[in-house]
């Protein structure tokens, strides 16, 4: 990554255009040219630096449901568990965790009802049990993190 | 509220838009639509919030944010409403939630996402969490994650 990514990565953590050729606008505001803007993020996408690059949904907004989910995983099954949890494509993250409670992961379900269904699958799958935390207050979501 | 249309717009940018100099107008092509009908129902989506945002998701890792600590407190429920928003309000916290706890095994009902670039930066913000909460909070943890299992959008058919 150069400074050229960092200034693009900042500066694209939000407010991507809706335009005819986005790209060209953000060219404009960092004074480059649109398709070098195009060519960057679409590396940057390549490496994984980036996750993704689009619109990003507030599932709750969809109707849908969102939950915070941690299980204890024996060391010895952490590979196998975390191919069967990560199969599921209800899971949308997942992180390993330095606590006894060392696998976290985020359901989101089109359907409210769905959580409580998804979790007993994953149970069933993995013969582990799941501590659903959904959240119950939001103080807070901001997601930038400069680079 | 959303209808077929969006939700097939939505189906199809959930892995993210295209990196061409249209992407709008190769999303309509894509689904038969006019572009801006596409990007007239994408920005609508955006002012009431179905959309969250529009842009890049780092790895965070990737950018040299490594150390990230997931402060959990088990704080008296009554002084939440309180020190909840004052804990979301510090500037390295990224994610500040009330969760339920599940005793015996999980005694925690806050949860406060605190970034940094090493493990020292992450232990001196949890500090000053611990500060802020002071007798309210009876005890913490902080758990760091040492890899990202899995990490996507979230997936809607197009139901």
């Amino acid at each position: 990554m150069d400074e050229l990514d960092r200034r693009l990565v900042n500066a694209l953590q939000g407010g991507f255009p809706i335009a005819e050729r986005p790209f060209a606008r953000v060219a404009d505001e960092l004074g480059l040219e649109e398709a070098e803007v195009i060519r960057r993020l679409a590396r940057l996408r390549a490496d994984g630096v980036l996750t993704r690059f689009g619109p990003m949904y507030d599932a709750e907004r969809l109707g849908g449901a969102v939950t915070l989910c941690a299980m204890q995983v024996p060391a010895e099954r952490f590979e196998e568990v975390t191919e069967i949890v990560n199969a599921f494509p209800e899971v949308a993250h997942n992180y390993e965790r330095r606590h006894a409670l060392n696998m976290w992961f985020v359901l989101a379900v089109e359907r409210p009802d769905e959580i409580d269904a998804t979790v007993a699958r994953i149970e069933a799958a993995t013969g582990l049990e799941v501590l659903n935390l959904p959240k119950l207050d939001e103080y807070f979501l901001e997601l930038k993190l400069s680079a | 509220m959303i209808d077929a249309t969006d939700r097939r717009l939505i189906a199809a940018t959930q892995a993210g838009l295209p990196f061409v100099a249209r992407p709008y107008h190769a999303l309509a092509e894509e689904l038969g639509l006019n572009p801006s009908e596409a990007m007239r129902r994408l920005r609508r989506m955006l002012a009431s919030g179905v959309i969250r945002r529009i842009g890049a998701v780092p790895n965070h890792y990737r950018l040299g944010w490594t150390e990230n600590g997931m402060s959990v407190w088990d704080v008296e429920e009554v002084l939440l409403p309180e020190l909840g928003p004052k804990v979301g309000a510090l500037p390295f916290v990224t994610h500040c939630y009330r969760r339920p706890r599940r005793p015996p095994l999980w005694p925690y009902n806050l949860f406060a996402m605190v970034h940094g670039r090493a493990p020292e930066e992450v232990a001196a913000k949890v500090e000053t969490i611990r500060d802020l909460l002071g007798e309210a909070c009876r005890a913490h943890t902080v758990l760091t994650s040492t890899r990202i299992l899995k990490k996507t959008g979230l997936r809607l058919t197009a139901g």
